[in-house]
């Protein structure tokens, strides 16, 4: 049973009897929409954040970068990418991250994965995709973003590119062995806590924006209106979808919502979730960001290897779905 | 005592920052602190979650903001 049915029985009572909208009206369908997402969305972010930031107190980058040294090719590049599903990524992090991996001696493909996987996999995007889409979706996604880190990395790590990152890079030389810092249960449990607390009042406007767009073109968009121009046998929307999610800076939690409606009207599943992981994985602040430790032959290589495997995803999702 | 924040300019650092003043104002000692935004300085430290804290050249601190109530009980 759909644990979520008692909520649903809550917001038809709430809409339909306390507001007495009409039933089966545009009005309010619309309504329900928006208050029945919202609610179930705000819980699962609720539940996700805390477990996954709960994980992440074992997964401090300085204790990664110990785990992922000396880690070679294929099994490193698993490892890597699987860690990256827990953390975060921010354009403030990155720089700091990819000097301290190259630093311990973690080969540069592993740390490629972990930078792919890091964004590509949002906690935030598998939870809104399994709201509003089910789990099997938002598995789906998870998978594939593992797959897109660790082959990318791999291929990454092939082509010996090493000479284009900044000379500077290496010049680094950690001079102070950091002590690990130990934290007891409780810490834990306050950081896992104060992340709800802090994601939540970020993301909350998006998602609420997002949802409210999303009900609007639930309730009033007509059927069918991007079967035409953007269906299954139109073979360049999952590239240019893509090409311009890149460049769009947003989080995943305006973006689904808005998708998931336009999924409805016709815009099939592949493109849409391509479109989606193009904009939270790739974005202008992260690659400007990036550039001061890659030289820039090798960061439009970074680019493009994500764009191609983003976009395959797409291609095979329409194709088995 | 000198005291050193750790970090490239984001917003935690400077809350980071602003506690650890008041700390020491608290505490009524003597110390300096200072910031270390070049990035190459902050990874001679070993960290790479920022902000972090730095007393006589010894990380005691990274990848949180303290409140001026834990930076305190590090100070003594």
């Amino acid at each position: 049973m759909d644990p979520f049915y008692p909520i649903q029985i809550f917001v038809n009572w709430l809409v339909y009897s306390l507001l007495s909208l009409k039933q089966g009206s545009i009005l309010g369908g619309a309504v329900n929409f928006f208050i029945y997402d919202s609610i179930k969305i705000f819980i699962l972010l609720a539940v996700i954040i805390f477990a996954v930031s709960y994980i992440r107190t074992y997964l401090a980058p300085e204790k990664v970068r110990k785990i992922l040294a000396k880690k070679f090719e294929i099994f490193g590049n698993m490892i890597a990418s699987t860690i990256g599903i827990f953390t975060p990524f921010c354009s403030c992090s990155a720089v700091p991250l990819f000097i301290g991996f190259v630093e311990s001696g973690v080969p540069l493909g592993v740390t490629f994965s972990y930078l792919i996987a890091a964004p590509l996999i949002n906690e935030i995007a598998a939870v809104l995709l399994w709201g509003l889409f089910g789990w099997k979706i938002a598995l789906l996604y998870i998978a594939s973003g593992w797959i897109i880190s660790v082959v990318a990395g791999f291929v990454l790590g092939r082509m010996h590119l090493e000479k284009y990152v900044e000379d500077y890079v290496y010049k680094i030389k950690i001079k102070q062995n950091l002590r690990l810092q130990k934290k007891s249960q409780k810490e834990r449990f306050r950081d896992a806590y104060g992340e709800v607390k802090s994601i939540i009042k970020k993301v909350f406007p998006y998602v609420l924006i997002g949802i409210g767009i999303g009900a609007f073109i639930h309730g009033y968009a007509p059927e069918n209106l991007l079967t035409e121009i953007a269906g299954k046998g139109k073979w360049w929307a999952v590239p240019i979808a893509v090409l311009i999610g890149v460049p769009l800076y947003s989080n995943a939690a305006g973006v689904i919502p808005i998708v998931s409606s336009l999924i409805e009207k016709g815009l099939p599943l592949g493109t849409a979730l391509a479109f989606m992981m193009a904009v939270v994985a790739l974005s202008l602040p992260e690659i400007i960001i990036l550039r001061k430790v890659l030289k820039t032959k090798l960061l439009i290589i970074y680019v493009a290897i994500v764009t191609v495997g983003i976009i395959f995803t797409g291609y095979l999702f329409n194709w088995i779905l | 005592m000198k005291i050193k924040i750790l970090g490239s300019g984001c917003p935690n650092c400077k809350v980071l920052e602003a506690n650890a003043k008041k700390a020491v104002e608290e505490l009524k000692i003597k110390a300096s602190i200072g910031k270390v935004t070049d990035i190459a300085k902050i990874m001679e430290y070993g960290v790479m979650s920022t902000p972090a804290l730095v007393v006589n050249e010894k990380v005691v601190s990274y990848g949180r903001v303290l409140s001026p109530e834990e930076i305190k009980k590090l100070l003594k």
